[in-house]
């Protein structure tokens, strides 16, 4: 397979990478703020059974 | 009822702990062969070439905005006839992801458009339509930001999402009822899909990745949220979390 016809879609580059990059962004922070939120609240219950007990 | 046991949120939240693992990473999996078919393995289509890559994005995007939007609705029927806890945190946990859909699928479709019709955008009544799922999705959730009592924010969105579900045989028969530049259905038809399998097979598979993305993230999510209105209760304290 040549990468460089991969890459070029066809002449459609843009509009194909261009969708699967906003695929990858939109997903991503799908995943990614809950996580941080998630984590963010295991955290503070640890640091709080830390405290009372 | 053992419905109603592993609704409660004392056992269903350390059920979806367990649970989420074995979704995400099956996720991780099914979109990873899903990505390798339609990348490498599907053939381009003789009319529209590679831009048909678009619609293993697109496709199941719009696919999605209409599927979570439609179980929103069920749990909030539920939720209202029943009043179990669990629905309220579950359409609180659906409603971001089934809005990034809906502007996926929005945004996909925009970039197939501008190549295909020539167009960004047109005011077609499947556009318009699809349009109209991802205002119904941010006023849901900015009506429920803005009711402080929880019990009535709840109520207010069940009626909002159970009267936007007028919208979806809207979206979906869209194409039939009206003349409009969007192509009409092919797979979801009464005498069977009508792409071949070589093209199918990786949209089914990605299909079912992005279904098993929603079971992830709202399983995440509606962990979170049981932590945040939970906070205090014995039971969390007891498990440590």
């Amino acid at each position: 397979m040549n990468w460089s016809e991969f890459f070029n879609m066809g002449g459609y580059a843009v509009y194909v990478w261009g969708s699967y990059l906003l695929a990858a962004i939109v997903l991503g922070l799908n995943v990614w703020l809950p996580l941080r939120k998630y984590h963010g609240q295991q955290k503070m219950i640890r640091k709080k059974n830390e405290t009372t007990s | 009822m053992i419905f109603q046991k592993f609704a409660a949120p004392k056992y269903f939240y350390p059920l979806a702990g367990k649970c989420l693992p074995w979704f995400g990473w099956l996720c991780v999996l099914t979109l990873a062969t899903g990505l390798y078919l339609g990348l490498f393995v599907a053939p381009p289509d003789y009319q529209q070439g590679e831009t048909v890559r678009i619609m293993f994005i697109h496709v199941p995007s719009a696919w999605m905005s209409m599927f979570v939007y439609a179980v929103m609705a069920g749990a909030a029927a539920i939720g209202l006839v029943w009043k179990i806890k669990l629905t309220d945190s579950f359409i609180t946990a659906s409603a971001p992801i089934g809005a990034s859909f809906t502007l996926l699928a929005l945004l996909t479709g925009s970039l197939w458009g501008k190549p295909m019709w020539g167009a960004w955008w047109v005011w077609d009544a499947r556009l318009t339509s699809e349009l109209i799922l991802l205002f119904l999705y941010l006023g849901f959730m900015s009506l429920q930001s803005a009711i402080d009592d929880p019990r009535r924010a709840s109520r207010a969105g069940a009626i909002l999402l159970l009267v936007g579900v007028i919208n979806l045989p809207v979206i979906h028969y869209s194409v039939e009822w009206w003349n409009t530049l969007h192509q009409p259905s092919s797979v979801a038809r009464l005498d069977g899909p009508r792409i071949h399998s070589s093209i199918l097979i990786p949209l089914l598979v990605m299909m079912a990745g992005f279904k098993l993305f929603f079971v992830s993230v709202v399983l995440l999510r509606m962990r979170s949220i049981i932590l945040d209105n939970e906070a205090n209760s014995r039971w969390l304290q007891e498990q440590g979390a």
